[in-house]
């Protein structure tokens, strides 16, 4: 949380929010700590889960076995299942990847970008969307995992003394990949789990259960809401989002490089890195928002997650939708402007080849739908949201294949040219991580707290104090250090701190 | 309300810490360590229908090793010698010895025995033994003192990084062609005899007398016309 970082006083900090003296509504009805704690602590300790949950749960399940029998099958028969072959060689594999690792960009942005720019409002979005990442890198790591063909020798990636006397070709983008993916799970995990300890504190304090106790108390790791606890949790967080901010930048710029360094036309532009990026945050975006909207909906977050969240994510989309059809635009550019033949047959290929719908439905979906966001009404029309959120999930999969099998399937020698079509186990595998990633949403929201529960209690802290003293307000930062143990974790509310000098 | 925990698992937690980061490192060493003997039967003899020993043959009798393994110096395998070989000798010798039954049952039903292997390349290896025999490359090196064996057993362990130790450096273990099935080699002797044969040859002498293994090595590399910067392409054994 990181309160000598997010303290925005009563100077309206929050860029944006103008100068008007009005608290943030980034909060909505009558909340004390107290019902903060109880309405978030109530959906894994004590609330039955909504009917909706175990039929989206039993699905989900289902798909997880899907794609546990697919990758079995694969493991069997090899990646020949899939549709890939010469001329293309990556496929709906390597689709799925980059599909994946981009929707794992927004939790790190909301979480760690957010946290440095003194963004509140990531405050109730954070945790679900760094969730999110999480399980999205898993799906994504599955990809290139099986796609290697012999997953069992993947620790190979890695440099290592071995007996082969060989180290990984680090020339190569796709050795890169390994350590940026790898990374970037390691602090996402890192920086998801260590911003939850305080809350499972909570969850201990408040779970009757003797198993839950046990269990929340475990992960806890012995949090006592004390100021040297404080103290060093927001060191620790610190230090992580210092290091995750360059790597929401890192991986999917590396990501690109996997195609950016080759040669293949299509592949080998400069707009990469950038673009990539742009397209992940934006995908992101619209998947915090595609399972934002129904989690807020079912668990009556209302008041939480309010309309005012929704529109800047909805901004946020729109400013990096617009990157990306900028790099779109770019692309048939660079294709014109190189004067190359084979760069123009490039375009020519996407604009009039085989594969012209998925270039056109692209368009549709990543250039055309999403500015309807430039509308306030439809940023404050769930419906909307929720249907624009879709198309970009769509739009981001198309890019992906507009990129991947359209330049593979035809490159500069004619007589090799080919047609990519997936197979059933392409779809399958698809599907299967979809259910995956459902699954480990469905059991994060009922056995983990999914919005921060002492960062609400700190913002609810910041809107009554800037309410009572309006612009004169300013806080010294350590005497809000030490004062924020009592809005969470172990002690009861309004009980001062009995290690009030430990920080 | 009790304490859930007790005040020891705070020991506990921090000791876990220490055992996070020593376990792993122990678990790898371990595997590794096993990995190096135990799973690749390193100094294991291995069963053969007939208890043949190179000790007896190679060593006490001095039989030449192409005499069995005839295509060493002709082709990418070195041979096993049919059973005809083997009745060469023990048709006249140990005719009756009951260990041999199963070669003198392999002659009379002209099927040939079969041998349990010891080195088992894998697969996707390109070997050939007459390209390093006849460069210079001793038996002993790669199948260890299998003169001094009375059942066969591996005693070096055939990994990708042992063939390319020498194939990024053969000067530290290549011989004169005229060593290679020698088992007693005398490096001194071999230089000394190598230096006399250059001057017998071009009239010179060489011009500084090798010191090791390594600079007579060097020497043996040229005269072999070794190109040892191809020596570890991926080509060489992954063809």
């Amino acid at each position: 949380m990181a309160t000598q970082i997010t303290k925005t006083n009563g100077h309206g900090g929050v860029p944006g929010d103008g100068s008007d003296g009005q608290p943030e509504r980034f909060l909505e009805g009558n909340h004390t700590y107290q019902t903060l704690g109880d309405k978030i602590g109530a959906i894994v300790l004590t609330q039955k889960p909504p009917r909706v949950w175990f039929i989206v749960a039993a699905l989900a399940f289902l798909l997880v076995n899907v794609l546990l029998a697919t990758i079995t099958y694969l493991l069997f028969k090899g990646v020949g299942l899939w549709g890939i072959n010469v001329p293309s060689g990556w496929g709906m594999d390597i689709i799925n990847f980059v599909w994946w690792i981009g929707i794992g960009h927004a939790g790190t942005l909301i979480s760690a970008i957010l946290l440095l720019l003194r963004q509140q409002w990531r405050n109730s979005i954070n945790r679900f969307a760094e969730a999110m990442t999480i399980f999205a890198v898993v799906c994504a790591g599955l990809y290139p995992l099986l796609h290697t063909g012999r997953p069992w020798l993947a620790y190979w990636m890695f440099p290592y003394p071995n007996w082969l006397a060989l180290w990984p070709q680090f020339r190569s983008p796709l050795i890169w990949d390994v350590f940026a993916v790898s990374t970037y799970m390691t602090v996402s995990l890192l920086f998801w789990f260590i911003g939850m300890i305080p809350d499972f504190a909570t969850l201990r304090d408040r779970a009757r259960s003797r198993f839950a106790q046990i269990a929340y108390g475990a992960v806890a790791m012995g949090w006592n809401g004390s100021a040297k606890n404080w103290h060093r949790y927001e060191t620790a967080y610190l230090i992580l989002a210092g290091l995750s901010t360059p790597l929401v930048l890192s991986v999917h710029s590396i990501v690109s490089f996997d195609f950016a360094v080759a040669v293949i036309p299509g592949f080998h532009a400069t707009i990469f890195p950038p673009y990539f990026v742009a397209g992940a945050v934006f995908a992101g975006f619209a998947m915090v928002l595609t399972l934002g909207l129904p989690i807020r909906h079912l668990y009556n977050l209302k008041d939480l997650i309010t309309a005012r969240h929704l529109d800047w994510m909805a901004k946020v989309m729109l400013t990096t939708g617009l990157i990306v059809f900028y790099g779109y635009l770019t692309e048939l550019f660079y294709g014109w402007y190189s004067a190359n033949v084979y760069e123009v047959a490039l375009v020519q290929n996407r604009l009039f080849g085989p594969y012209k719908w998925v270039y056109y439905a692209l368009l549709f979906c990543n250039g055309f739908v999403p500015q309807i966001l430039w509308l306030q009404k439809a940023r404050y029309n769930i419906a909307i949201l929720f249907t624009v959120s879709m198309f970009i999930n769509v739009g981001m999969w198309l890019e992906r294949y507009v990129i991947i099998p359209v330049s593979l399937s035809r490159d500069y020698l004619p007589s090799s040219w080919g047609y990519y079509t997936p197979t059933v186990f392409d779809w399958s595998m698809f599907i299967g991580t979809m259910g995956l990633f459902t699954l480990l949403m469905a059991l994060f929201m009922k056995f983990l707290p999914a919005i921060n529960i002492f960062e609400m209690k700190d913002l609810l802290h910041r809107m009554t104090h800037s309410h009572k003293n309006g612009h004169g307000h300013a806080n010294g930062t350590d005497g809000h250090v030490t004062g924020e143990p009592l809005q969470s974790g172990f002690l009861p509310e309004g009980t001062p701190s009995a290690d009030r000098n430990g920080g | 309300m009790p304490q859930i925990f007790h005040s020891s698992t705070n020991t506990l937690a921090r000791a876990s810490i220490v055992l996070a980061a020593i376990a792993p490192l122990g678990l790898m060493m371990a595997l590794s360590a096993m990995s190096r003997t135990y799973f690749v039967r390193l100094n294991v003899p291995v069963q053969q229908p007939v208890p043949f020993s190179h000790e007896h043959h190679s060593n006490e009798l001095g039989i030449a090793c192409q005499y069995c393994h005839v295509s060493v110096e002709k082709a990418g395998n070195a041979g096993l010698p049919p059973t005809h070989t083997c009745m060469s000798c023990h048709s006249q010798i140990w005719t009756n010895s009951p260990l041999l039954e199963p070669v003198r049952e392999s002659y009379r039903s002209q099927t040939p025995l079969k041998w349990n292997k010891v080195w088992d390349l894998p697969d996707f290896v390109y070997f050939n033994h007459s390209i390093h025999v006849n460069k210079g490359i001793p038996c002993q090196h790669c199948h260890g003192n299998i003169n001094q064996m009375q059942i066969t057993y591996k005693s070096v362990h055939h990994s990708m990084a042992w063939c390319l130790d020498c194939h990024r450096a053969p000067e530290k273990y290549i011989r004169p062609r005229e060593e290679v099935y020698s088992f007693d080699y005398n490096l001194h002797a071999a230089i000394e005899r190598y230096a006399d044969e250059h001057a017998k040859a071009t009239g010179k002498k060489l011009e500084q007398i090798p010191r090791n293994q390594v600079e007579f090595g060097q020497l043996l590399v040229q005269d072999a016309n070794i190109n040892k910067k191809q020596l570890s392409d991926c080509w060489i054994c992954h063809r």
